[in-house]
């Protein structure tokens, strides 16, 4: 019965911080938008979602199946230029001379199996080899593809990017009875896209760069993106990449075809990350080759490290952790030294001397040093992350206790 | 098995294919040819230096040590800072360049080896048994912090290395149309006394023994009375000894440096360990020179700007076709 009742509240600890993310999610627009009266914030968080939802994908792989992939950031490129491709003028300019406008709610499912297939095809001829191997050659494929994409500018823009990215639209009632015409196209037409000229009368509710409206979207797919995970954890699959993880040979021998099922876990994990990649790629209206290096699969695997590996909720945690400490602490860092050495009496510390840059750029600089030291503690301190899987670990004790419970029964039913 | 499997043969396809482009090549402009090689070949021994360290610690301890790119580097930015202490002449060379030449090596090479036992007493020692994800994550923090360390000391841009060495024209032959430079024979030469110092010592010394027994074995080393905690500093004290010179001689050949210089190269370097089969010392200075040859090549017959995707073209087809690498050392599967 205590048994139990442990097992609960763990359940519990990973359901209350579900409930407290979500209201934060909830409250969170209405708040910034009243207490900041700008929606800048809310951007941002949207685009902390797309880190959220690479997070959850790699989760699969690297937390569930044990496997390392250090090119993950690949598989977000593909995303992002299979949406990018077929939705905007681009193909226009390059040897095909026709542009395609499909839809974004076709084309982030098209993302996510184009991310998949490649995962797939990526995986298979490496996943027989052992697992060290399986990460130099995501290495690598991580180092190509952004290098692909800088050295093919017919297709790509190169170094130019792709811009002028379609929004993704909704049918007209989405806004309410107030937007006009309701016709339920979602097929984004040429009305849409006039909206931004200041003519009210769209057939579709266009995204435009409406902030609220890519975050309300990202937070419905990683709410999406949880539930699934979370069935996919407790499924059959889920509990023989488990096996997997903590010991191949045993798992082979229980029956598990164990190249199939280090396969589907490196295809759905890659799967995540185009879904997050065709999400980018319409919320940000530009690809560059720039956003998918390895400093990207780094700063995710790292997000998925601190967070804890293998438990969804450490994970999304740990991303929004590491996207605050990337994107808001460390900024933040340079102009507030600045003025507190002005304060204190230091100002002189902030004009550029010879070889001294001044405090603040002296600042910027140390942003590398600081996230290298964030790393190396955070393993060295707490290399189990900020909330692991203790579920699994009971799981674990839990089968032990009920095999002791068993052998004990036999002995008396003997 | 015996004989040559699938994916054995395809190996060898794509090489004689690779061979016989080359060779045509050469046959067709020999004089551009040879020159290339000889870039090539100065390029691939610098790799080679790196790429023992990687193979060694990966040898020993099994981690892909994501740091030792930047300790390459590092080694250039102190010997540049060594430099600055001495009065040399880029115009001739002086007595004052030999003794800073003579100087600067020892003096890098030490403290880029006290460096290296201290990142590995930090980030690697506390975790060597814990899950293996942990020390690679600390590998790359402290890969991180030494770029850090190297910012904050120049900024973003590239550093100046005083060109010491004997060049102009008054130190380079042309033979049949090609060009061979001083600093090229010096790169060669400093490398091949480095590998064959480290090949000495691996194999004749009680040390070396002891290394080489520690990566078969750890558990069975320790039995026979070997401090495992000494033999893997040793280790990472070698590593950084050749990351050190390779720093160096870099900084001496193409005396631009700059302070992430260290993540391209360490990639490179490990890509020549990996096609040596990681592991294997000698595989790693034969992948290196190969790895340079080919990145010139590349540079030359295909452009710059694909020899990147040559490279780790090249690491992923190795994997595929042939994961020991070309030497085919066994690797154990733990």
């Amino acid at each position: 019965m205590a048994r139990l009742h442990l097992r609960e509240r763990f359940k519990d600890r990973d359901t209350a911080i579900f409930g407290v993310l979500f209201l934060g999610a909830l409250v969170f627009p209405i708040v910034t938008m009243f207490a900041t009266g700008s929606s800048a914030l809310i951007a941002q968080a949207g685009h902390a979602g797309t880190f959220v939802l690479l997070a959850i994908g790699l989760n699969v792989v690297v937390g569930f199946a044990g496997l390392l992939d250090l090119g993950y950031a690949a598989f977000f490129a593909i995303g992002a230029y299979t949406y990018a491709l077929f939705a905007s003028a681009q193909l226009g300019s390059s040897p095909l001379h026709h542009s395609y406008h499909l839809p974004f709610w076709l084309m982030i499912f098209v993302g996510m199996f184009v991310a998949a297939a490649a995962g797939a095809i990526l995986g298979f001829p490496t996943l027989r080899l052992r697992g060290d191997y399986l990460a130099i050659v995501t290495l690598g494929f991580g180092e190509i593809v952004p290098q692909l994409s800088y050295n093919l500018p017919q297709w790509t823009g190169g170094i130019n990017a792709i811009g002028g990215i379609d929004q993704p639209s909704l049918p007209a009632w989405i806004t309410g009875p107030w937007a006009g015409a309701n016709s339920i196209s979602i097929i984004q037409g040429a009305a849409c896209r006039v909206i931004g000229s200041g003519t009210s009368f769209a057939p579709c509710f266009s995204f435009g760069f409406d902030p609220i409206a890519y975050y309300a979207l990202v937070v419905i797919m990683i709410i999406a993106a949880v539930i699934l995970v979370g069935n996919l954890y407790r499924s059959r699959l889920g509990r023989a990449w488990m096996a997997i993880r903590e010991d191949e040979v045993a798992a082979a021998a229980m029956g598990i075809n164990t190249v199939t099922t280090k396969l589907l876990a490196f295809a759905i994990g890659a799967s995540f990350s185009g879904f997050a990649g065709a999400y980018y790629g319409a919320s940000i209206g530009l690809v560059s080759p720039d956003d998918f290096l390895f400093i990207v699969s780094i700063t995710v695997l790292v997000m998925v490290v601190l967070g804890g590996m293998g438990s969804i909720t450490g994970v999304i945690v740990g991303a929004l952790a590491i996207y605050f400490v990337l994107n808001t602490f460390l900024p933040a860092l340079p102009p507030f030294v600045e003025n507190l050495a002005n304060n204190v009496g230091l100002g002189f510390l902030n004009t550029q001397n010879g070889d001294w840059p001044g405090l603040a750029q002296e600042t910027q600089r140390i942003n590398f040093l600081v996230y290298g030291l964030i790393l190396v503690l955070m393993m060295l301190l707490r290399p189990q992350g900020i909330f692991p899987s203790r579920v699994r670990e009971q799981e674990l004790k839990h089968a032990a206790v009920n095999e002791d419970e068993a052998a004990v029964e036999q002995v008396h039913a003997s | 098995m015996g004989g040559i499997s699938v994916p054995d043969s395809g190996f060898y396809i794509i090489s004689a294919i690779a061979i016989v482009l080359l060779g045509a090549q050469a046959v067709s402009h020999p004089a551009a040819f040879i020159q290339i090689s000889i870039f090539g070949i100065a390029d691939g021994a610098m790799y080679a230096l790196v790429a023992l360290g990687y193979t060694m610690v990966y040898g020993i301890i099994e981690l892909i040590n994501f740091a030792h790119g930047d300790v390459f580097t590092m080694g250039a930015y102190i010997g540049t800072a060594i430099l600055g202490f001495f009065a040399v002449n880029e115009n001739s060379f002086t007595t004052i360049n030999l003794v800073a030449l003579l100087l600067v090596f020892p003096v890098v090479m030490l403290i880029m080896g006290a460096i290296n036992i201290g990142i590995e007493r930090v980030a690697y020692r506390p975790l060597r048994n814990a899950p293996r994800l942990a020390p690679l994550i600390t590998a790359i923090g402290m890969s991180f912090v030494l770029e850090g360390v190297m910012f904050l000391w120049h900024g973003p841009a590239t550093v100046h290395v005083p060109d010491l060495l004997p060049h102009g024209p008054g130190f380079q032959t042309k033979i049949g149309g090609v060009f061979v430079g001083f600093k090229d024979v010096f790169v060669v030469v400093t490398a091949v006394i480095l590998v064959s110092l480290l090949a000495v010592f691996i194999n004749r010394t009680r040390l070396g023994k002891a290394m080489r027994a520690t990566a078969q074995d750890r558990d069975a080393a320790q039995l026979m009375g070997i401090d495992i905690n000494r033999t893997i500093a040793a280790t990472f004290f070698i590593g950084a000894l050749l990351a050190g010179a390779g720093g160096m001689i870099w900084g001496l050949y193409y005396n631009n440096i700059f302070y992430n210089l260290g993540f391209r190269t360490g990639l490179v370097a490990f890509t020549s360990a990996v096609f040596g089969g990681i592991g294997n010392i000698p595989g790693a200075a034969i992948g290196g020179l190969l790895i340079g040859l080919i990145s010139a090549y590349s540079d030359y017959y295909i452009g710059s700007k694909w020899t990147e995707v040559v490279i780790f073209g090249i690491l992923i087809g190795v994997l595929v076709f042939r994961p020991t690498g070309l030497l085919g050392m066994r690797v154990p599967d733990k």
